[in-house]
């Protein structure tokens, strides 16, 4: 079989496999947003949190419940950082800087995942296990319970109840992320992901050398990494490493993990509203860019275009793996940066100026395509607000969107929810190139080494997690600054969403009239796309010009 | 008790007791369970797919390794390590085959650095399996995204089996015979690439000799 059937067919696989998952898992989601049964294991929860789980709180308390949950994370993780010396299984491994501690916490809170740290040299088993890898269930359930309360104030009516974010963030771990988890840790394991406590273990090398072989729990990380799109990779190397990765059916299993849950969401999204065909025409918007994307990115990496050093080494394999081969790298490489995952199989940074510049485009477009667990489905959810505001403002009616009208007030809280993180992205990324110490942070000289900059704030801004690993970021302003981006990127348009569910759900629906735009049709879809793009488009043209663009047409 | 702190205490600490509880549960609970039953019904691939000579592990199968001459000054971290002919060479990496600093080099793609190293490895793979630079293939001149890339092209792999057979003395048709037998193909058949695993092949031809 030629290569490019192959790659085609794995392709192919991975949109049959999410094709098939997405109705079940996306009732399945609704069910568990939506039921009055609590199980026992829950109740157990409650009793230990000293939550009732039957009352539903309003949009301003479900945001302080959250806002509470992961000030105390940040703290909690901060100080098992600083303290893992003092911890079980820690190596021998220093307590973890400062500074470093306080953007590791606030990235894995914040389910970014950017790493400025390397696993294997700086984090104890337990610390990793029980400290990060718990952030990545309970930092994607938070995105998930986040658009619930934003769906519930499509559904509801004239009520200031959201839900409840203890009772979903409960469910979200317990019913949906954990079995699944735990699933394909197994898959995982049987595949060759290594699952074990040992330390660096000495061995003689096969030609007489030593070499120091890692362990860890690794595959139980790994599933819960890619399914709650959380990205932070047990080892440096991330998806990369052999032992994270083994093989290319691992690496299928890892997107696959990595995008279904946000694919399924909109499905969560049109049952609950009542009208499936919502939730079609949002996924079809989401399935259009991904695609559109991976063609891009397979092309330029194919082709070497605009890389010298490509060209010379006959084809584009400096910072991929010989198992995964180009396709298989440039799927990845897509999935994860249109998701707020963030892990990588092969070093961006290495890619062509087209396809390295189309992975930071993705992170641009909000994660919205299909985004983070929860949080891209409530990205493209405001930017479908826009659209239909857009549509109402050409043929002058008051816009609306599934029954509610969008007035001042929620074209407010969507466009605050828009500029926040292209500013804390450009702004970020502006400071970083006017200090020279920072700009010397750079591996790369001239437009490439500006990517790298750009990268990290895109990355850090839409909370994505992956890196143009060149950058040397493990500095106390980098750490500094990424940490603060990370906090606001991820919880300040928390507080425009929840507002904005808050509004819509003290709504009287109105009736759908033949002035209605529909909203599930084709041209809906196309109508998304274009303002998607226009909207990102303008808002990062000149800074992508200075990086990528400059590079590729050099 | 609880009733007489301020609300915005009691909401955090509401939320310090929902986080411990989720700790115990998908922090500790749920990694042991996984790797009981990882180390119970899958503990080869579990421990790290080790390959074993004697009953001694050499190395795991998925980690690749460096197959260099004895550096002349064992304790000069900074001597470049010259390939050894008589084992196949893997691709070069960014940590020295170091699984405690895995990585990439995040060179770009038109850093100047870059370019003259692919076009130095090109010459000197060349050279060094007697091939003309135009036949070097790819992966034979790029690092790998871990740095522990344990596989190479097949094409690579067949390169290199005129000067292994010749630095051991062995019939090239054997040694062309035992690369054959660990090409490996694409995973279901259509899942990533068709490679070689330079580790296990060395493995093969230790146990050849």
């Amino acid at each position: 079989m030629n290569d490019t059937l192959a790659g085609w067919l794995q392709v192919l696989a991975l949109v049959v496999a999410l094709g098939l998952s997405h109705r079940p898992l996306g009732d399945c989601m609704a069910r568990v947003l939506t039921t009055d049964r609590h199980w026992r294991a829950e109740r157990l929860i409650y009793r230990a949190g000293g939550v009732n789980g039957d009352a539903d709180q309003r949009w301003s308390v479900y945001l302080r419940s959250i806002l509470a949950f992961s000030a105390v994370s940040v703290l909690f993780l901060y100080a098992f950082l600083r303290l893992q010396n003092h911890l079980l299984l820690s190596l021998g491994m220093k307590p973890v800087t400062a500074d470093q501690s306080f953007n590791t916490a606030a990235s894995f809170v914040t389910n970014t995942n950017w790493q400025s740290y390397s696993g294997e040299s700086t984090m104890g088993h337990l610390v990793q296990m029980a400290g990060l890898a718990v952030q990545n269930f309970v930092s994607a359930a938070v995105g998930i319970a986040v658009v619930a309360a934003l769906i519930r104030g499509f559904s509801r009516k004239i009520t200031d109840r959201v839900g409840n974010f203890w009772v979903d963030l409960t469910r979200i771990v317990l019913r949906v992320l954990l079995p699944l988890a735990f699933v394909f840790a197994i898959v995982l394991v049987a595949a060759g992901t290594v699952q074990n406590f040992h330390g660096i273990h000495d061995i003689t090398t096969i030609a007489g050398g030593h070499q120091g072989v890692t362990g860890g729990p690794v595959a139980s990380q790994e599933s819960i990494k890619e399914l709650g799109t959380n990205g932070g990779g047990f080892y440096n190397a991330n998806s990369a490493h052999p032992f994270e990765n083994p093989n290319a059916f691992t690496n299928l299993i890892e997107i696959y993990l990595l995008l279904v849950i946000a694919f399924s969401l909109p499905r969560t999204f049109g049952t609950m509203v009542g009208d499936n065909r919502q939730g079609y025409a949002i996924v079809a918007v989401m399935a259009l860019i991904w695609g559109a994307s991976v063609a891009i990115v397979t092309a330029n990496e194919l082709h070497s275009v605009s890389s010298t050093a490509g060209h010379a080494a006959g084809g584009m394999m400096e910072g991929k793996e010989t198992r995964f081969g180009i396709w298989a790298s440039a799927l990845f490489a897509v999935s994860t940066t249109v998701t707020s995952c963030g892990a990588v199989n092969s070093f961006h940074d290495s890619y062509t100026p087209g396809g390295g510049g189309m992975t930071i485009f993705n992170m641009m477009l909000g994660e919205i395509a299909p985004g983070g667990t929860g949080s891209g489905l409530y990205g493209i959810l405001i930017l479908a607000i826009v659209a239909v505001f857009v549509a109402g403002l050409m043929v002058g009616r008051t816009p609306e969107y599934l029954g509610k009208k969008l007035r001042g007030r929620e074209m407010k809280f969507a466009s605050l929810y828009i500029l926040t993180t292209p500013a804390l992205a450009l702004v970020g990324a502006g400071l970083a190139m006017a200090f020279p110490g920072e700009r010397a942070a750079m591996l790369n000289s001239g437009p490439h080494g500006f990517s790298e900059v750009l990268y990290a704030f895109a990355s850090a801004a839409n909370n994505n997690g992956s890196a143009f690993a060149g950058l040397s970021a493990n500095t106390v302003w980098y750490n500094t600054t990424l940490g603060v981006v990370m906090l606001v990127g991820r919880f300040l348009p928390m507080v425009f969403v929840l507002a904005l569910a808050g509004s819509l759900a003290g709504q009287q629906p109105v009736p759908v009239t033949a002035g209605t735009l529909p909203t599930h049709r084709p041209q809906f879809v196309g109508l998304l796309t274009g303002v998607i793009l226009i909207v990102v488009g303008l808002t990062y043209f000149p800074a992508l010009a200075l990086g990528p663009l400059a590079e590729g047409l050099h | 008790m609880r009733t007489h702190l301020p609300p915005v205490l009691q909401h955090h600490l509401t939320a310090l007791r929902m986080l411990l509880a989720f700790t115990v549960i998908t922090g500790i609970a749920y990694p042991l369970l996984v790797t009981g039953i990882a180390q119970a019904g899958f503990s080869h691939q579990a421990n790290g797919s080790l390959l074993t000579t004697n009953g001694t592990p050499v190395a795991s199968g998925l980690i690749g390794q460096n197959f260099a001459l004895p550096k002349k000054n064992p304790n000069d971290a900074k001597e470049p390590l010259r390939p050894d002919p008589k084992w196949f060479q893997p691709r070069p990496s960014a940590g020295g085959y170091d699984p405690t600093i895995s990585g990439a080099s995040n060179l770009g793609p038109n850093n100047t650095d870059l370019i003259k190293t692919v076009r130095d490895r090109r010459a000197a793979v060349a050279a060094f399996d007697g091939v003309p630079p135009v036949s070097v293939p790819a992966d034979a001149v790029t690092a790998s995204g871990s740095g522990l890339d344990p596989a190479i092209s097949p094409a690579y792999a067949y390169e290199q089996v005129a000067r292994v057979a010749k630095a051991r003395r062995l019939d090239p048709a054997e040694v062309k015979r035992l690369v054959a037998h660990h090409v490996q193909g694409r995973v279901l058949g259509f899942l990533g690439q068709e490679r070689v695993n330079v580790v296990e092949l060395n493995h093969g031809l230790a146990r050849l000799m």
